[in-house]
């Protein structure tokens, strides 16, 4: 497990969010303003740019990088926000062993930065309700035992959850808060872009 | 869609060189990084005055660079806000030793980028960065423990003002201040008659059928609170009117400033003519318009419809709104 593993899960989130561009898109026209899809493909398009021309010695300088990229190409909330993960995720595994256990410490180290930026809190209808139940099945996961593979698989389907939870909330975070109760029965865009780079953990981490 | 364009992913860019192109008396523009410059930034002893936000407003930002309003415009994508690399560099252009003050309009994003930008720009160069959050938006109104009201209309009028008390040399904290004095006076209230598109998106954001209207709209094409069955210019100024009267609120014998602004698809014809019915509200309110605004100044790309923004005034709020500005979306006694 080292730099090639986890440029390949930027790579790979590049391509499933490319994919998904304009599925994210029309989530974010019902409750938002239209460009959460093309902002997530701008910003991992940027970062696949980066690992084309840039070769990385340590994980914590590649996952700083990407944060950095996001932070300056992508706007939004969603650029300081999963900027703010990526960087605080890379600096948490700076000098560390990769194992299942430093990788949630690290996870839950990216998460808290998303919370220190975006201030939300659990049923707000952000991002934050694929994250928390992620981060939980995956301790409970390596708790009980399992691997990277396993523990990683576990985040990604308590994202999905978390993730169709979010429909029939009211938005009290975000653009889509300024819609009320009419947010409600609207699948949030940034917990589905979450549960999109998880399950793209789980396929290429393992 | 059909717009006047090239590539959708080039509208931003090509906007810009044009900007430059047509007022090369007013405005530099940095392509690189998006921002566009007040020819003569930075001033010595001058506060330096800095916004930004998404394009598809225009005129604002950039449209309300030059004397008597900002420094620096950051452009960001077609409704995404801009980056902190951006405001950095904005922001250290235009220090000029006095300070910088960042107008923000509360939106998520617009807050988030800003405030990376001040903290990098304090740890980088030792600017003095003070920020002045906008949030003028009545519609939004379970504001407590979400992201808050919008910053819309009232933006434009603190732009100026704020930008001719910057210009007689006041201290930053004293602009400041003052930002937040506007601020803390306005309130505005806005609908559509139909949707917007982005370009990157390539259809409408919403649709809306001939016979239905949304009232409580922002500025980013999203739809508003309610959808409501289109109804008269009449009734339409009472729905933007009222909730905006009563949440201040503002009383009998207060003078405001009336500003009644296009979304960016409504001919100036039908402006006038709300603003006709705005002013009759206001006459039997009993408030006095000291000072009047029409026109399209912060627009939602090709969305028809207004918005409404009230600003309570005084004798120095009405001093520095009369004093000259030479912007090209805004230009008296200059």
């Amino acid at each position: 497990m080292g730099v090639e593993d986890f440029a390949n899960w930027l790579r790979d989130s590049a391509r499933v969010l490319h994919e998904n561009a304009g599925y994210l898109t029309e989530l974010d026209s019902a409750i938002g303003d239209a460009d959460h899809g093309s902002n997530m493909d701008r910003g991992f398009a940027a970062i696949v740019a980066v690992l084309d021309e840039t070769s990385f010695s340590a994980v914590d300088e590649l996952l700083k990088k990407a944060g950095m990229t996001l932070v300056s190409k992508v706007g939004g909330a969603s650029g300081p926000l999963y900027g703010t993960f990526f960087l605080r995720f890379g600096t948490a595994l700076a000098g560390a062993e990769i194992t299942p256990a430093s990788i949630g410490e690290a996870l839950k180290a990216g998460v808290g930065g998303i919370l220190a930026r975006g201030k939300a809190e659990l049923g707000d209808k952000t991002m934050y309700d694929a994250w928390a139940p992620a981060l939980e099945a995956y301790d409970a996961a390596v708790a009980g035992g399992s691997d990277l593979a396993g523990a990683l698989a576990a985040a990604a389907e308590a994202a999905a959850k978390g993730r169709d939870a979010t429909t029939p909330l009211v938005a009290r975070k975000g653009r889509a808060s300024y819609l009320g109760e009419r947010s409600v029965g609207h699948q949030d865009p940034g917990a589905t872009s979450t549960t999109l780079l998880l399950e793209s953990a789980a396929r290429t981490l393992a | 869609m059909k717009k006047l364009i090239n590539d959708p992913a080039d509208v931003v860019s090509e906007a810009l060189l044009g900007m430059e192109a047509a007022h090369p008396d007013r405005l530099r523009v940095d392509h690189q990084n998006r921002i566009v410059y007040r020819k003569e930034a930075p001033r010595a002893g001058k506060v330096g005055l800095i916004s930004g936000g998404g394009s598809g407003h225009e005129p604002m930002h950039g449209g309300f660079v030059g004397l008597g309003m900002l420094d620096a415009a950051c452009a960001g994508e077609v409704f995404t806000s801009p980056v902190p690399d951006q405001m950095m560099a904005a922001t250290k252009a235009v220090d000029a030793g006095a300070g910088v003050l960042h107008i923000v309009k509360n939106y998520t994003g617009d807050v988030m980028n800003f405030e990376m930008a001040a903290e990098l720009a304090a740890a980088d160069a030792g600017t003095e960065v003070l920020s002045v959050v906008t949030n003028d938006d009545v519609a939004v109104q379970d504001s407590l423990y979400t992201a808050g009201r919008r910053g819309v209309g009232v933006t434009v009028l603190l732009e100026k003002i704020v930008g001719a008390a910057a210009e007689e040399g006041r201290p930053l904290q004293e602009v400041a201040d003052l930002a937040r004095r506007v601020n803390d006076n306005g309130r505005s209230m806005g609908m559509a008659l139909t949707s917007c598109t982005v370009p990157a998106a390539g259809k409408p954001t919403f649709e809306l059928a001939e016979n239905e209207m949304e009232v409580g709209i922002g500025i980013h094409g999203e739809p508003g609170r309610q959808r409501l069955p289109l109804a008269s210019a009449k009734e339409v100024a009472a729905m933007l009117v009222d909730p905006v009267l009563g949440d201040l609120p503002y009383s009998k014998g207060d003078s405001v400033i009336a500003f009644v602004n296009g979304m960016g698809g409504t001919p100036l014809i039908e402006l006038y003519l709300m603003y006709n019915e705005v002013h009759q509200l206001l006459d039997r309110a009993g408030i006095t318009v000291a000072r009047s605004l029409v026109g399209n100044y912060i627009t939602s790309l090709e969305m028809a419809g207004c918005s409404v923004t009230l600003l309570k005034v005084d004798d120095e709020l009405i001093r520095l709104w009369d004093a000259p500005v030479n912007t090209p979306g805004l230009r008296w006694g200059a």
